[in-house]
């Protein structure tokens, strides 16, 4: 079974989650042009690499990020948004 | 057809007959690149030659031809959408496939079977009559069954799913039909290969040189190669080619499964697919039962196959067939669909001048070779799209006019 790790819960199986797609800055809507917004709302950077992603744990309702790499289907950590992901204390290192 | 077979028995080295050349090296400059060897690109250069006489095209394929997901699909081919524009395209694909066997002289197996999309709900119901309405519309031949029916075109299906999911009614479509699909890729390679264009297979684009905005070149593994036209279907590796030449676009990439049993007596005529079990099947001309399911619930760049797959769909298939339960499965496989937002493809010209895309095929696109090959060719020949797939442009996003598939397209391919 493929368990991930929640930084809230700790290791689940991974049948208790549900992926939110990549994580992406919006474009300032006030600024922005129509071609810009659109291709905000539709286009996705679709090449495998390690990517930082929307994952919940939908038992306990956690939205948090997880970096992954979409080729070898990596965990390398997983963090609430906010928490500096390099502080140890907050993210969680999954050794997997 | 039988003294050739007389004259093979009685040869001494029974030598399989090459289906192309086996090309080394490509020339210095082609007047097309097609990157990719499915089914996709090989139509492409086969009506490229045959409907336009362009036949300096070289066909590039990283592996061998038709081991991408046109050799790991489910082969079924069907018409029966939701939008007029997909059942105007892929109803011009069947009409393509029921005459393909006769124009590559090879025996395809395509057979017409009728398809069954069960409906288990209210609201299943009705999306079934909005794509019957849809599809009469069109002329394409769909209608909505009772249980009665279902019953008595397969009495060995448990109408009420094992208490779970009572079946309703169903969308049948007469035209549903199988195929052999690795034979599709060879006899379209064997087509264009007798018309002049080149394939060579263990080939691999690594990069594209744009200049200006415009193509002019490719690298591969064996060396640059000029060219002012590229055609980019590659299905489950398009956002590594669109990345070469900085080109946005929707597409996602995951997992899509599959799995067969061990073959069985002719039991199962038609193909049945339930959207709310998320599984369909259809038993193949060899007899095994070739099962799937829907999408692989995350971005994976890699046809891994997992236990998960065969447990969940299994249970459901013995929900409708429960006597399959001593049935082995004996094979499980993955590709790599390439979704997109509104499950229709991403078909003709891009921004950057001479790079066309037929990608998007999602978990779909096999149904839709013949007519992809011909619309393609149609679109690198003139540098224009033909109208039958102004709906599925690249800049539809941008236009907000997304061409809404889902529907018939999430569970059954
Ligand atoms: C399990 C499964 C079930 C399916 N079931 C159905 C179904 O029932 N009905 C249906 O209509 N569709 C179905 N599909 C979808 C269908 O298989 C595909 O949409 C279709 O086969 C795509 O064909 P293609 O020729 O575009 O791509 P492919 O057959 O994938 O060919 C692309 C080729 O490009 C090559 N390539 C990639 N990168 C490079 C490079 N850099 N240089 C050179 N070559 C490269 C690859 O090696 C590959 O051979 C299914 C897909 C899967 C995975």
């Amino acid at each position: 079974m493929k368990l991930l790790t929640c930084p809230m819960n700790g290791t689940r199986p991974l049948s208790e989650f549900i992926f939110g797609g990549e994580y992406r800055e919006a474009p300032n809507q006030d600024t922005c042009t129509d071609v810009e917004w659109a291709a905000y709302v539709h286009n996705r950077s679709g090449a495998p690499g390690d990517k930082k992603e929307w994952w919940y744990h939908s038992p306990s309702g956690t939205w948090f990020i997880a970096e992954r790499n979409t080729l070898t289907d990596k965990v390398s950590r997983t963090y609430l948004l906010g928490a500096n992901s390099d502080n140890s204390d907050t993210a969680q290192e999954i050794s997997k | 057809m039988p003294l050739r077979l007389l004259k093979f028995a009685l040869s001494k080295g029974h030598p399989a007959p090459r289906f192309f050349r086996a090309l080394e090296t490509p020339k210095k400059s082609y007047d097309v690149v097609i990157i990719g060897g499915g089914g996709h690109g090989l139509a492409a250069a086969y009506y490229l030659a045959k409907d336009h006489g362009i036949t300096n095209v070289a066909v590039l394929e990283k592996g061998y031809i038709g081991g991408g997901n046109t050799g790991r699909n489910t082969t079924i081919v069907r018409s029966n959408y939701l939008t007029p524009e997909g059942v105007n395209f892929y109803d011009a694909s069947v009409k393509i496939y029921e005459g393909l066997s006769e124009e590559l002289d090879l025996n395809l197996f395509y057979s017409t079977r009728g398809h069954y999309t069960l409906a288990h709900t209210e609201s299943a119901m009705r999306t079934m009559r909005w794509r019957a309405e849809v599809n009469k519309h069109v002329g394409v031949e769909s209608r909505v069954v009772g249980p009665d029916e279902i019953a008595k075109a397969c009495p060995q299906l448990d109408l009420s799913c094992s208490g779970q999911a009572p079946i309703l009614g169903a969308l049948f479509h007469a035209p549903g039909s199988v195929a052999r699909h690795d034979g599709v890729a060879w006899g379209y390679a064997r087509g264009a290969d007798r018309l002049g264009a080149e394939i060579y297979q263990n080939t691999e684009v690594l990069g594209i040189d744009v200049k200006n905005g415009k193509v002019c070149g490719v690298k591969t593994n064996k060396g640059y190669i000029e060219t002012k036209q590229v055609l980019c279907a590659v299905a489950g590796f398009t956002p590594r080619i669109t990345e070469m030449v900085d080109l946005e676009t929707p597409i996602v990439i995951h997992p899509l499964q599959a799995c067969v049993t061990e073959p069985m007596k002719p039991w199962l005529n038609s193909i049945f697919v339930s959207g709310s079990l998320h599984v369909y099947l259809s038993q193949s001309s060899r007899g095994e039962l070739v099962m799937g399911s829907s999408l692989d619930p995350y971005e994976v760049h890699s046809t891994r196959s997992t236990l998960d797959f065969v447990e969940g769909l299994t249970s459901h298939m013995l929900d409708m067939f429960p006597f399959l339960s001593n049935v082995k499965v004996v094979r499980q496989w993955a590709g790599m669909a390439d979704m997109t937002p509104d499950f229709a493809p991403i078909m003709g010209k891009t921004p950057i001048e001479g790079f066309y895309i037929d990608a998007g095929w999602g978990t779909w696109g096999f149904k839709a070779t013949p007519i992809s090959g011909k619309t393609m060719a149609q679109t690198i020949a003139n540098d224009s799209a033909p109208d039958l797939i102004h709906s599925f442009r690249l800049s539809r996003f941008e236009d907000y006019e997304l061409t809404g598939e889902k529907g018939a397209a999430s569970v059954g391919h």
